[in-house]
C-alpha cells in the first residue's frame, strides 16, 4: 500500500514513514493546544525511564523547542532499570539534553528489589508511591512535569479505578492530573494522552529511539496487566474502543464541579497529601526506611 | 519463514505467505500489542510475506 500523502510505501495504515512522523507530532502539538498542557516559556521536567514512551516523549518535546530536563527515579530493580537509564543518559549527552536521575538508595537507604526481599507486599504500590513523591519532591522549580503516559495507560487506569471503584482516584486522571493552584505540587500534563502505545512504539521505531522490550520484572504481579491483556483483546474486536473510553471519561469530568481542591500537607514530610501522614511516610515507617 | 518474537526471546520457523495480518491471526498474535520489522524496517499489516523472509515481532508493550 502506497502512503495517503505522498507515493512512498505505507509503514502504519496509509502513512510512510516521513508522514507517519509529521502526523504523530502534529498529534502531540494539537493535544497540547487543545488541553492548555504547555507554554513555550516553560520549564519542563519530563519523567523519562529510558523506555519507549518517555524516550519518545523526550524527543518530540526536544524536536518541537520545549525547554526540558530529563528527570529519572532509580528503584534498583536490577536487570531491568539499570538497563534504561543508560538509554536516557546516552541520549540526553548525545542531544545535549540536562538529565537528573534521583534514586530509591538515596532518598529511602534501600533499593526496591532489597525492600522486596524482606516484605511480603505488592510491589506496584510501594513503587508508585516512592515514584510519585521522589518525582514531586525533586522538580519543584519546574513549571510542568511531563509524562509519557499514552492513551493505552489512561484507558486502562479508567477501567482499573471503574472495577475498584475508586471514585477520587478516577477523577484525578485526565491529560493534567494531581492538584492545581498549589507550589509544592507540579502540575503533570500527558502530551501523548490521545496518543495509541502502538503508535508512540512505531514513533520510537522510526526515530531509532530505544525500543527494545523491557518490561519490569514485578508486572506478572499487577492489577493492570489483567485489564490491560482484556483491553487489547476488546480493541481487537471493536477498534476505537480505548478512545472512546478516554472520549466519554472527558466528557464525564467536564461536568463535575470545581477542581479537586489543594490537598493537604503531610504533618511529617510537608509534601502534598490528602491526609495528615502521606503514604510515603506511612511506607518509610512501616518498612522502617530511611528518609523521613 | 523465521520469526524472532522479542517478548518471548523465541525462534521459530513457520510456513507462511501472505499478508502480515494473516500471520499475526496464524500466531494468535494481538496486532495491538507488537510491531513487525523485516530486514530493519517496519512493514504494515497489509504487507506481503513470503518463506523467505526473517520476521522480528517487536513488542508494543513494555514497562510496568
Amino acid at each position: 500500500m502506497k502512503c495517503g500523502i505522498c507515493s512512498e510505501k505505507a509503514v502504519y495504515k496509509r502513512y510512510c514513514s516521513k508522514h507517519f512522523k509529521d502526523y504523530f507530532e502534529n498529534k502531540v502539538k494539537v493535544t497540547i493546544k487543545r488541553f492548555g498542557l504547555l507554554k513555550k516559556k516553560d520549564n519542563v521536567a519530563v519523567a523519562v525511564s529510558g523506555g519507549k514512551d518517555s524516550m519518545a516523549l523526550l524527543h518530540v518535546l526536544h524536536k518541537l523547542g520545549y525547554r526540558i530536563t530529563a528527570v529519572a527515579v532509580d528503584e534498583g530493580i536490577a536487570g531491568y532499570r539499570d538497563k534504561t537509564l543508560k538509554t536516557m543518559t546516552s541520549y540526553c549527552k548525545s542531544e545535549d539534553i540536562g538529565y537528573r536521575i534521583v534514586s530509591f538508595k538515596d532518598n529511602f537507604g534501600k533499593t526496591l528489589d532489597e525492600i522486596m526481599d524482606k516484605e511480603k507486599i505488592r510491589p506496584c504500590s510501594v513503587c508508585g508511591v516512592f515514584r510519585r513523591y521522589l518525582l514531586n519532591l525533586h522538580t519543584r522549580k519546574f513549571d510542568v512535569i511531563a509524562t509519557g503516559h499514552n492513551l493505552d495507560d489512561e484507558a486502562q487506569a479508567i477501567l482499573m479505578n471503574l472495577v475498584k471503584s475508586n471514585m477520587s482516584l478516577l477523577f484525578r486522571l485526565g491529560p493534567v492530573s494531581g492538584y492545581h493552584n498549589n507550589e509544592s505540587f507540579t502540575k503533570r500534563i500527558k502530551p501523548f494522552y490521545l496518543c495509541p502505545e502502538k503508535e508512540v512504539m512505531i514513533y520510537s521505531f522510526l526515530n531509532k529511539l530505544n525500543t527494545e522490550f523491557s518490561e519490569c520484572p514485578n508486572v506478572g504481579l499487577s492489577f493492570r496487566l489483567r485489564i490491560r491483556d482484556r483491553l487489547n483483546e476488546i480493541e481487537l474486536k471493536m477498534p476505537g474502543t480505548k478512545r472512546n473510553l478516554v472520549d466519554w471519561f472527558l466528557r464525564i469530568k467536564e461536568k463535575l464541579p470545581g477542581d479537586l481542591g489543594s490537598p493537604d500537607t503531610c504533618r511529617i514530610c510537608g509534601e502534598p497529601s490528602t491526609k495528615e501522614r502521606c503514604n510515603a511516610c506511612n511506607y518509610i515507617s512501616e518498612l522502617k526506611l530511611g528518609g523521613n | 519463514m523465521d520469526i524472532f518474537i522479542e517478548k518471548d526471546s523465541k525462534n521459530i520457523c513457520l510456513a507462511y505467505e501472505g499478508k502480515v495480518s494473516g500471520l499475526l491471526q496464524k500466531l494468535k498474535v494481538n496486532p495491538e500489542t507488537v510491531i513487525v520489522v523485516r530486514g530493519g524496517e517496519l512493514i504494515a499489516d497489509d504487507d506481503l510475506v513470503s518463506d523467505k523472509d526473517s520476521i522480528r515481532l517487536m513488542s508494543v508493550i513494555s514497562g510496568g
